[in-house]
């Protein structure tokens, strides 16, 4: 391959592809350290117990082990930090209890690590950890977030009474909004459970520790989706150890959807094992232990009226929501289903008046956090699930509904950005855009009547829509500071330009399945007209990279794509000075044009390389220039950026056992301008399949004890290929004002929009059939849509 | 996970597997599906395994004495796919390509599924709805357990200690006999939820058999004798325990069990 320009758009083939696809990608279970040993856990099978004794002796002697620790010795070692602070309607911080490396007292959910096992090989610690002996005194357990808030029911935490970590609001005063649905010709009500999700990335969370006592300094890998924070989170807020101490390198990644952004307390009591041990410490997660450890996502319980008026408009939203934090704090936990959901109650409508009002529940189950989408999903399942259900309750058409209500098209540049009831602003939209593309691609009048014909026949098929819209390019730093983030949330994008006029880009995203090997060279090689094999991208060491707040919510390209073109720009600056010294020119008479600096208007001009060399053998070079060609930059974005799209699904339900098909799936999503479609294309689809994974298959269940009762492959269902049609997808292009590539993120898009048009789809079949039905629990299992066509 | 230590060993005889598992706490391995997992929980903690997996003569599909004789180490892949099942016992194909997912096919064999005995392994209504015989072998020789004797509990079969499973045997169809087999699967481990297995010969009689429904698979003797597919419906899984799952309730089971059924009596009619 050896395009030198034009790159910018092309469906360029993944490069990183070559290692993944032939097995050699280095994960860190891949990484085996001279003296390694190897950890196992002691876990609480009960999701609620007092710890009475922990008997380690016959453990302790047993072949290959190297040492135990109990919750007892990490007594006075920190937990983990929740990065994240909400405060309680009435001002108080939201309640913050210790979530330590290993628990001495209590258990507060099943998994929860009471001892860990080092031992020389795997093999020796798992035998070792068998032998430990626990005595526990079991406890009521409290799983349900709604009933978890009433007086009498167990407490998870002492320190949290009625186990609320904070409530919270957002949007009009309620008595505004009470008197609009009050006022309203019809109120669409939905009581329903978004449910708790698994995240179950391809490879389980893996870590390995080590300490180098002769230069008192820690290495730590760690499959994660952001080393530089894990590095910030460990070092000040949990062990105490000055960060330049301490190296975090995140290889290859196989997948995390959110579940590999936070710092979870094996990383640091590994981390503090090895300095106590002088020896490296590994441990990777069975796969039992990801569905019992990884957050969770999702998980709300809510209550939602949707007030119109007599020709349909939207008159007010209300909303009451449960969210079901689990045990402990997770890093992001507590702004998923505050700030990342009820800012994005506004949908794509005009709606003037909304408001959330939300109970944040501590629970004996498995953290919550952020899972691909993060509170956003939670809020387009809301919004797009009321809409439908108000058109079959008005007897309108869902689709012009949504057209009667949608916010007019904007720019952004030469007209203002919208400004939502729920503090946000959103940056340029053309929603009616991808509806009407979404329908013409359906054949929307042609279903309409296959419909009807199917229904005089016997058959049940629907038709589900979802229009959505994210808030994605995380984040403006000064923004969600105001807002409690107790980090900043820019990205660093460092341009190391070699000799030789090879490039080096440095950056702070990290790639855990998203492509930016491919992506960002992508971007480099166009703005520097430098065929892609010249430009090497480099993640996920926080030796190698200066800073980085790493990769979720769609924004390596939004964020840390921006910082690489900042630093592109200096680069190309001070090449026109040594350009144009070399020509006697001035700087400003010199152009950069598809890979040359040009003396405007003269025959002169010299290849990037060549003026690369110059910057390093600087004999003949301007007076009082550096030498070099490195820089680095820091990009804080001016606000969110937000995609949107039209997702329509066709399902066929089966009358006798209410099973369902999906027939067709309709994707136009708008994620502003596109470097690689094939790659966006990619993700669309995985978001797709993900979100339908929630509608029809997936689902965490607990049993009243707390336990898991799906936690293996036989029994939580994941989506699979022939689950699903070929997914259609379209793309419209509305640049983002706000940011240099116009770039708004397509990582979370097929994720947040496909959930509720597939349930919609089914409840559109369902009425087809005469069965008015509001809600249907996802997922939406056979029995459950049959017993709905029962009643 | 990793499992307790065990001892392993291959025979490649049967004579050899028999004498091995003759000491000791042993356990055979086939193909690995069902008791490695379960190992890797430490929920099964053999202290021996007795691989089996390279027995040639336990391997293959052949017609012998008017009889359809499957090895019992022949996989779920090579039944799926052989000519004479295909053209002879039909349902038995069908079923053998509906089983788990393409790696488990190829590595699980028929023996095995009978030998572990889930009650929602497809294998069962299929030997029952065929009238097969399971041959056994221990060190006392071999014996022949007609397949409605063979199931007796749940993970509970006729095989007794020390003995294994060398062959299914399947009495040749009459020409004209019909078969269907119709399964609503479990949609995360694609086990069946419901498995109809109907065999109707030439002069009408009709065998029944269920999987997935009961704590074990069973001829349906109430559906069999009736008189109408209507009656078969109405008849069907009933007087029975209906196990209940997250996925199907006892009652939605019993519904699946009758609609399955009309899908199967209505293949053959």
């Amino acid at each position: 391959m050896s395009t030198t320009h034009g790159l910018i758009g092309k469906s360029v083939k993944r490069v990183e592809d070559r290692r993944f696809i032939t097995g050699h990608g280095k994960y860190t279970d891949d990484i085996i350290l001279p003296g390694q040993t190897y950890a196992s856990f002691v876990r609480s099978p009960y999701a609620h117990a007092k710890i009475l004794s922990v008997d380690t002796n016959a453990a302790a002697s047993m072949p290959g082990v190297v040492a135990i620790f109990t919750g007892a010795d990490v007594e006075n070692v920190n937990g983990v930090p929740c990065g994240w602070q909400v405060n309680f309607k009435n001002g108080h911080h939201m309640k913050e209890p210790k979530h330590p490396l290993l628990v001495a007292d209590k258990a507060k959910h099943v998994g929860d690590a009471i001892a860990i096992v080092i031992a020389e090989s795997q093999a020796e610690a798992v035998d070792a950890a068998e032998a430990i002996v626990v005595e526990y005194e079991e406890l009521p357990a409290i799983v349900d977030a709604s009933k978890a808030v009433e007086d009498g029911a167990p407490q998870v935490h002492d320190s949290a009474p009625n186990n609320i970590c904070f409530d919270w609001a957002l949007g009009n005063p309620i008595e505004e909004v009470d008197a609009a649905i009050a006022a309203s010709a019809h109120v669409t009500t939905l009581d329903f459970v978004n449910q708790r999700l698994v995240p179950n990335a391809i490879e389980p969370r893996a870590y390995n520790a080590s300490y180098d006592q002769y230069n008192d300094k820690y290495t730590l890998y760690t499959s994660t989706q952001n080393p530089h924070l894990i590095r910030l989170l460990m070092c000040a807020f949990v062990l105490g150890i000055p960060e330049h101490r301490v190296r975090v390198v995140g290889p290859d990644v196989g997948g995390g959807f959110g579940s590999k952004i936070f710092h979870y307390t094996e990383e640091a009591l590994l981390t503090w094992c090895t300095h106590k041990l002088r020896r490296p410490v590994k441990w990777t997660s069975t796969r039992s232990e990801s569905f019992l450890l990884d957050a969770h996502g999702r998980d709300h319980i809510t209550k939602a009226d949707m007030g119109f008026d007599a020709s349909g408009n939207i008159t007010a939203l209300r909303v009451k929501t449960y969210a079901n934090l689990g045990a402990y704090l997770s890093t992001f936990a507590s702004c998923v289903p505050s700030y990342l959901h009820g800012t994005l109650l506004q949908g794509l409508y005009t709606t003037p008046k909304i408001n959330i009002d939300l109970v944040a529940v501590f629970t004996n189950t498995t953290a919550v956090d952020a899972y691909r989408g993060a509170g956003r999903p939670e809020a387009t399942y809301l919004l797009e699930r009321l809409l439908d259900l108000a058109a079959h309750e008005m007897n309108m058409d869902p689709a012009e509904l949504r057209f009667k209500n949608f916010i007019p098209p904007f720019d952004g540049v030469t007209q203002p950005g919208y400004q939502t009831q729920v503090a946000l602003q959103y940056d340029s939209g053309n929603y009616h855009g991808v509806l009407e593309k979404g329908l013409a691609m359906l054949g929307y009048e042609d279903f309409r009547k296959a419909q009807k014909e199917a229904a005089n026949n016997g058959k049940l098929l629907g038709v589900g829509f979802s229009t959505y819209i994210e808030a994605c390019g995380i984040a403006p730093s000064a923004v969600v500071g105001s807002l409690g983030a107790r980090a900043g949330l820019y990205e660093v994008g460092h341009v190391r330009v070699q000799p030789s006029g090879k490039i080096s880009v440095y950056t702070g995203a990290h790639s855990h399945g998203q492509g930016h090997e491919t992506t960002f060279a992508q971007v480099v090689a166009d703005k520097l007209g430098l065929p892609m094999e010249d430009v090497e991208i480099v993640h996920g060491d926080s030796e190698a990279v200066a800073f980085g707040m790493g990769t979720y919510g769609s924004r390596s390209l939004a964020v840390g794509g921006s910082a690489i073109i900042k630093s592109l720009e200096k680069v190309i600056e001070k090449g026109k000075k040594i350009a144009a010294h070399k020509f006697e020119a001035n700087p400003e008479d010199v152009d950069f044009v598809e890979g040359r600096f040009v003396v405007k208007g003269t025959h002169h001009s010299a290849p990037f390389s060549d003026i690369a060399l110059r910057a390093y053998v600087p004999h003949h070079y301007p007076a009082g220039l550096e030498p070099g060609l490195d820089f680095s930059s820091f990009y804080d974005p001016a606000n969110f950026t937000y995609p949107f799209g039209c997702h329509i699904a066709v399902v066929e339900v089966d009358k006798e056992t209410g099973k369902v098909q999906l027939t067709r799936f309709v994707a136009v999503d708008d994620v502003g301008n596109i470097i690689n479609p094939m790659i966006v294309e990619g993700q669309i689809h995985g978001g797709v399949v993900q979100g339908v994974g929630q509608a029809l298959f997936e689902g965490a269940e607990y049993d009243e004890n707390g336990q898991l009762t799906n936690g293996s492959y036989m029994d939580y269902c994941m989506p699979r290929a022939d689950d699903f049609p070929m997914i259609e997808t379209a793309s419209q292009v509305t640049p983002c004002p706000h940011n240099p590539l116009g770039v708004k993120g397509a990582g979370e898009a097929g994720c947040i929009g496909s959930t509720p048009a597939v349930v919609n789809a089914v409840i559109d079949a369902l009425w087809s059939g005469g069965h008015k039905v509001k809600d249907i629990r996802m997922p939406l299992t056979s029995e459950r849509v049959w017993r709905a066509m029962q009643q | 996970m990793i499992p307790v230590a065990f001892d392993y060993q291959r025979a490649v005889t049967v004579d050899e597997a028999i004498a091995a598992l003759s000491s000791g706490d042993g356990k055979i391995l086939a193909g690995g599906h069902s008791l490695l997992p379960a190992m890797k929980l430490r929920l099964n903690q053999p202290a021996k395994l007795v691989d089996i997996s390279k027995i040639d003569a336990l391997k293959g599909i052949k017609e012998e004495d008017g009889e359809i004789v499957i090895g019992a180490g022949t996989t779920h892949g090579t039944i799926a796919s052989d000519d004479l099942i295909k053209s002879k016992l039909p349902f038995f194909a069908t079923a053998a390509a509906l089983i788990g997912d393409v790696q488990v096919r190829n590595h699980g064999t028929i023996g095995g599924s009978l030998a572990h005995a889930d009650p929602a392994a497809d294998w069962g209504a299929l030997v029952l709805a065929a009238d097969a015989a399971i041959i056994t072998k221990g060190s006392s020789g071999s014996r022949r357990v007609a397949a409605v004797d063979f199931f007796q509990g749940l993970f509970t079969t006729a095989l007794e200690d020390g003995e294994i499973i060398t062959e299914v045997r399947i009495p040749v169809p009459a020409e004209g006999t019909k078969t269907s087999y119709q399964k609503f699967s479990q949609p995360a481990s694609r086990f069946a939820i419901v498995g109809c297995a109907i065999m109707k010969k030439a002069d009408g009689k009709i065998n029944i058999a269920f999987t997935g429904v009961g704590e074990v698979p069973f001829r349906d003797s109430a559906a069999e004798s009736a008189a109408s597919i209507e009656a078969a419906v109405t008849a069907a899984a009933e007087g029975i325990t209906v196990m209940s799952d997250h996925f199907a309730s006892e009652e939605y089971r019993k519904h699946l069990a009758k609609v399955y059924l009309r899908k199967a009596l209505e293949a053959v009619a």
